[in-house]
């Protein structure tokens, strides 16, 4: 940037260049280059620039002293953290999106194989900078990128751009048909209609697709017909188009349209398994890079600090390799944070249970920490380790839970190590946590694949096979009497039923009686009522005052299951 | 894994005591991974030295700055427990309130622990047994609140009435587990309390109601964080404690991070009514930083030091991040241990005798490192070719040329400390404040480069040429005040030719009347030469004029001459650590490991390894230009730059399609071929993993509003 030279350049200047570009777009591919030399803008833009910071000067003095002071580390760096994303371009606002960006990507980056593309248009915000020094930068980040969206289009090659100009279209022919690149907006327009027109009868149109349509074409006419208020939006106009619509444009593909729409656990763990890991080598070289400050965390904890790992990459096999190292000869808890069950009270029986051998249960957390503390008061020589995997797991989240943990860690003789995977998760703690934590942070990017810690996430892509709840259901109807799993059964076909009914709310209880009354099952609508407490409390129906206020009964289970259920029902 | 389960979080795990219990401790692991291990040992008993000598000093500082407001408490405290027996109207209407103290003590709130710790330790040992303090996180409702002092006075009892029976302990025991936890058990129970005390013997219990003074001391309630109290539960709390305020001598501290209002924010007139509330404001966490780096950093008595960098760090996470006095001297901590951890050298960091005895003893390869110290092949190049043969070769010479070394440093670090002060002095006082309001400001001017270079040091020399002479010699009274008790020539011949200048400026004055009338007439002079009509450019150019040609005062001349006094002083004392040689045992500089362990940016590590993965993993096929990332690169960089490109939401396929797209090109699979970019199962399945993992990282959601969507829950990127 700092050789770029800062004139005023007239109107007349800037549509000479406007004229250009259009050759360009015209010539299509190859000619990109031109685009960077579009020089008027930039130098507008400096000026512009130059204004805020004028306008601003003390803002940015101090920030500049607030990043001298923080950012002292670069040019001294010489160990193993060589990259810094500057704050700016990790907290940036919402932005418009051009419609294809994600296809455009990939074929950028699929384009040139083995060789890598640049398609970040930032580059000063990119880690590879040595240092950031201040405003001057701060402002470039700042500065919107259209310029370089622009001349993005122009290098994408001519085939990619025919698939790109229709990623909407169903049917690989259809892409086919985009003969130039001056007219793929109307001819868009036309193949989107004759594409709704075939698929009408599969699908009604959503008012969301008419939208989006009329809103990618804006866009892509303004590209080009209007090119110079596009290179100098303010900051403040693309905030206000990017949140103007609530509306989201995204294409209406599903997953549906995959010859293998979900696997079940098993079969992605199989294929997994089969696939050689990349990059072995060097993630073996990252962990024994970190297996070497082993011995300073044992020294650091001992010296009231508690130990907290982050960075890209599962830190379960790492901690588990210092626990064996170094804590097999200590008392020494383990807490997987990640497990979807593990609770406060867990941790603190495990520890008052297990470790302190105290029989006897307390009334509250408090008490129990309090009694935890006291115990450990009382024996110096006592030395406990706790070791938390992702101690900003989803159960661990919450205010109480930290905050207990955190009187746990600020004893004297409990030492704590702890990982963290969540892009969010210091703001768990507030100032007065943290200094009972006393944490020191470690990064520890290690670049394995959180194989636990995502295993017990329901993933979205994942199939659920209902396993679970289908035996959890067999397992409590078979201790019912014959009549309540009647009761129960018959609640199950008319949900059934009523599956494809985007209406229905749950068979109201009067319904219900009359047919509990009709199948001869209960005699009394209190009899139905007691057993319905019984299915309630083992969270088998969960009941919902309807509009009405009449009480709606449901079953809370997926219908597939419901159908296994209903199978395996027959059978026996 | 031993750690892995599908139905448990927890694993306690216990070495079985039958086998011999190998624990290492402090000084092993101190040892087992730092440089040099053979000097190890010594460095490990020195960093701990100096630590403790760090936290006791810091406990005294403590003390000594919270004593003001302490005092004055404990002075309430006491007013208030003694106002109860007077008989005047006034003092029944007071008695009938429950005095509160409110003790305003900023917002750095992780050091108010440290604050009230003392606060309640003076209380008990100075004023009342019955000191209970409690924290709002403890009292989610009223009935916990009331539980919780019940306890802590009772237990505090308890625990002091340690001279009594132990029949008296279990009964209390007893008493406080069956009776209901109300304020009239806590009445009896002081009653009970302060009878026993004032009869002397538990024998005779009923022997005397009337009870003096002395014998009924205060029950004194702490509120640690008024502000984050549930006001509901601190009214009832306050209704109900007033109803037994002429039974039970109660009284309350509130601790407030805020301002005081908040009282009035939390409670309504006819709660606030009840109370008698006096403001206590204690010091600014600013001043405590100020007084603490005075008496650890600026001081020759303290070996270790920080470089200007680390300053800047630690000073800066004091400013911006949380103005807490505990975590700066965390920091002083952790760097501590780093560079007695990683500096062989640092045996050297300490007393001067001691440092000039552990040279004594430096072997071979630590003199080798002498040698690649930067400052010393500095020094090195300097001497004559003889001299840095000499040196290169010969142990012993070289010994004897570090001792003289090692005493050079700590005479420079007595004789900077001083000038630094004097500087300070003189130029905090100066309009705009060139030089900085603090002298950590001025001492980390004076790190980084030589003070007398830098522009701002011009400018407070040129106002300080400006100053009066009654204010010029206060300052430079004060100057020579700072440099008497230091016992070294350098600053004593210094001193004296203060001194000197002093009484100087003091002969000036009975001439001085004369002389200054002279000048004026000198000065006045050529305006009266002008002619009578003139503009205003060409007054200005005859003024500044008859300034440069107006001769100099004999104050001004002697103005000047204490000035370049000063000035040389700066000169000689002020430069650079770094220009010291073997400056390097002494300073730690790694500003980076500093503020890595400390101020961390987890999001900011994760984004750059996804980003560019090259940083992390060393591979020739990640290797980029900058900016950019591989096709090769693992599977969740390239999810998460793909990702980027995506609004609100991200349909699956389509994010799908383009990595598949992706891979297939990193698979090397010809672009034209049928296959190229089709999704196949272990292309699905990695895709997946890579979605789950940064689902599990927080970048995405899953969501309802569209079919095969999910929500991104970051912003820009494109």
């Amino acid at each position: 940037m700092s050789v770029l030279e800062v004139k005023f350049v007239g109107d007349g200047d800037v549509l000479e260049h406007i004229v250009d570009k259009q050759e360009v777009l015209q010539s299509s591919a190859g000619s990109g280059l031109r685009m960077v030399k579009f020089k008027s803008p930039a130098g507008q833009r400096e000026c512009l620039e130059e204004t805020r910071c004028d306008g601003d000067e003390n803002g940015v003095h101090d920030e500049l002293g607030y990043v001298r002071a923080l950012g002292t580390e670069n040019d001294e760096e010489v160990d193993d953290n060589p990259s810094r994303v500057a704050g700016s371009s990790i907290f940036t606002f919402q932005k418009v999106k051009r419609s294809h960006s994600l296809a455009q990507t990939a074929s950028e980056l699929a384009r040139t194989p083995g060789k890598s593309v640049s398609f970040t248009r930032d580059t000063n915000s990119e880690p590879t900078t040595p240092s950031r020094t201040g405003s001057s930068h701060a402002g470039e980040n700042r500065t919107p990128q259209r310029k370089k969206s622009v001349r993005f289009v122009s290098t994408t090659p001519h085939r990619l751009r025919k698939r790109l100009t229709a990623p909407t279209l169903r049917s690989d022919s259809d892409s086919e048909l985009s003969p130039s690149d001056s007219e793929e907006d109307e001819l868009k327009e036309e193949q989107r209609g004759k594409q709704e027109d075939k698929e009408n009868v599969k699908k009604t149109r959503t008012p969301s697709k008419g939208l989006s349509a009329a809103l990618y074409k804006t866009p892509a006419k303004r590209s080009k017909n209007t090119a110079e208020p596009l290179n100098q939006p303010t900051m403040t106009e693309e905030y206000f188009e990017a949140h103007g619509s609530s509306k989201v444009l995204t294409s209406d593909r599903t997953l549906q349209r995959l010859h293998t729409p979900k696997f079940d656990r098993e079969t992605l763990d199989r294929l997994l398994e089969d696939k050689p890991s990349c990059y072995s080598k060097e993630i073996q070289q990252l962990h024994d890079k970190h297996r070497k400050h082993f011995n300073k965390w044992m020294l650091q904890l001992q010296l009231g600090f508690s130990v907290l790992v982050y960075g890209l990459g599962s830190k379960k096999a790492l901690l588990e390799d210092f626990r064996v190292a170094h804590l097999s000869q200590e008392i020494h808890l383990v807490v997987n944070g990640f497990f979807p069950s593990i609770t406060l009270k867990a941790i603190l029986n495990s520890l008052t249970c297990e470790v302190l051998e105290h029989e006897g249960s307390f009334r509250t957390p408090s008490d129990q920490i309090q009694f935890i503390a006291q115990t450990l008061k009382g024996n110096p020589g006592l030395r406990v380790f706790l070791l938390i995997h992702n101690i900003d797991g989803q159960m661990l989240r919450g205010e109480k839970t930290q905050s207990a943990l955190g009187q746990l860690a600020s004893l004297p003789n409990l030492h704590l190590v702890a990982s963290i995977d969540h892009i969010n998760a210091p703001l768990v703690w507030d100032q007065f946590k943290q200094s009972q934590f006393n944490w020191l942070w470690w990064e520890c990017v290690t670049f394995q694949h959180y194989a636990e810690e995502t295993s017990y996430e329901n993933s979205l892509l994942v199939q659920q096979t209902g396993a679970l709840a289908l035996s959890s259901l067999t397992h409590v109807l078979r201790s019912l009497t014959p009549n309540a799993r009647g009761i129960f059964r018959l609640l199950v076909k008319f949900q059934l039923e009523n599956k494809d009914n985007p209406s229905y709310t749950g068979l109201s209880f009067q319904d219900f009686y009359q047919r509990c009354r009709e199948a001869f099952l209960v005699n009394s609508d209190l009899t139905l009522r007691t057993q319905l407490t019984e299915f309630r409390d083992h969270k088998l129906i969960r009941t919902r005052k309807g509009a009405d206020g009449v009480e709606y009964l449901n079953v809370a289970v997926d219908a597939n299951t419901l159908m296994d259920f209903l199978e395996n029902e027959k059978d026996e | 894994m031993a750690t892995s389960s599908v139905s448990k979080g927890c694993f306690v795990f216990k070495p079985s005591a039958k086998k011999k219990k190998k624990t290492l401790d402090l000084e092993s692991y101190f040892t087992d991974g730092c440089e040099d291990a053979r000097s190890s040992e010594l460095r490990f008993e020195l960093c701990q030295d100096l630590w403790d000598q760090i936290k006791t000093e810091t406990e005294i500082l403590q003390d000594e700055l919270n004593r003001k407001v302490l005092d004055s408490l404990l002075e309430f405290t006491k007013k208030c427990s003694s106002i109860r027996h007077h008989s005047d109207w006034t003092s029944q209407m007071r008695a009938s309130e429950i005095p509160t103290a409110a003790l305003i003590l900023g917002v750095n709130v992780t050091d108010h622990d440290m604050t009230f710790q003392s606060l309640s330790e003076l209380l008990q040992t100075s004023v009342t047994p019955h000191v209970a303090s409690v924290q709002a996180k403890e009292c989610g409702a009223l009935k916990h609140l009331m539980k919780k002092v019940l306890e802590r006075l009772m237990d505090t009892v308890v625990a002091v009435g340690d001279d009594d029976d132990d029949e008296v302990e279990e009964e209390t025991e007893q008493h406080h587990r069956s009776v209901h936890c109300s304020l009239t058990t806590l009445c009896d129970w002081y009653s009970k309390k302060t009878k026993k005390s004032s009869s002397g013997t538990p024998g005779k219990k009923r022997s005397s109601l009337v009870v003096n003074e002395q014998q009924e001391p205060p029950v004194v309630i702490v509120f640690k964080d008024l502000e984050a109290f549930n006001p509901r539960v601190l009214q009832d709390f306050i209704l109900v404690c007033s109803r037994y305020v002429q039974r039970l001598p109660l009284m309350f501290i509130f601790g407030i991070a805020t301002a005081p209002s908040t009282i009035q924010h939390m409670l309504p007139h006819s709660v606030s009514s009840l109370l008698c509330i006096e403001l206590f404001q204690s010091l600014s966490c600013s001043q405590h930083l100020t007084t603490v780096i005075e008496k650890l950093i600026l001081t020759h008595s303290f070996p270790f030091k920080l470089n200007g960098k680390v300053m800047q760090v630690l000073v800066g996470i004091f400013l911006y991040h949380d103005f807490s006095v505990k975590n700066f001297i965390k920091g002083l901590q952790l760097a501590l241990l780093e560079h007695f951890y990683s500096q062989p050298l640092s045996v050297l960091c300490c007393r001067k005798e001691k440092a000039l005895l552990n040279l004594k003893h430096l072997r071979h390869d630590d003199l080798e490192r002498v040698r690649q110290l930067p400052s010393f092949r500095r020094f090195v190049e300097k001497q004559e070719i003889e001299e840095q043969e000499k040196l290169r070769t010969d142990d012993s010479h070289l010994k004897n040329v570090c001792q003289k070394l090692m005493k050079d440093l700590h005479k420079y670090h007595k004789c900077y400390y001083p000038i630094l002060r004097c500087l300070h002095t003189l130029t905090s006082s100066l309009p705009r404040y060139p030089l900085g309001k603090q002298i950590r400001e001025l001492h980390l001017i004076c790190l980084e480069k030589n003070v007398w270079e830098a522009e701002e040091y011009q400018s407070a020399v040129n106002l300080l040429k400006m100053l009066a002479k009654d204010e010029l010699i206060s300052l430079l009274q004060k100057c020579a005040e700072i440099l008497q008790p230091i016992r070294s020539t350098q600053m004593k011949s210094a001193c004296v030719q203060l001194e000197e200048l002093l009484s100087k400026f003091q002969q000036l004055d009975a001439p001085a009347t004369d002389q200054s009338t002279a000048s004026e007439e000198n000065f006045t002079s050529p305006v009266k030469n002008l002619p009578k009509k003139t503009d205003l450019f060409q007054l200005q150019k005859t003024l500044l004029e008859s300034r440069r040609s107006r001769k100099k005062s004999p104050f001004e001349a002697l103005r000047n001459e204490a000035l370049d006094f000063i000035d040389t002083l700066v000169k000689s004392h002020l430069s650079p650590p770094e220009s010291q040689p073997l400056y390097e045992v002494c300073y730690y500089s790694s500003s980076a490991a500093v503020r890595r362990h400390l101020n961390a940016a987890p999001r900011t590590s994760i984004q750059a390894a996804l980003s560019s993965p090259y940083h992390y993993l060393q591979n020739e096929s990640l290797k980029s230009d900058d900016g950019t990332v591989s096709n090769s690169a693992p599977d969740i960089c390239i999810a998460y730059k793909l990702h980027l490109e995506c609004g609100r939401l991200i349909n699956l396929y389509d994010w799908l399609e383009a990595y598949s797209t992706v891979i297939s090109a990193a698979e090397g699979t010809d672009p034209d071929s049928d296959g190229f970019g089709k999704v196949d199962e272990v292309k699905h399945a990695r895709f997946i993993r890579a979605v789950a993992e940064l689902e599990f990282l927080g970048f995405i959601k899953s969501t309802k509003q569209k079919t095969d969507h999910v929500a991104r829950l970051t912003w820009g990127g494109c």
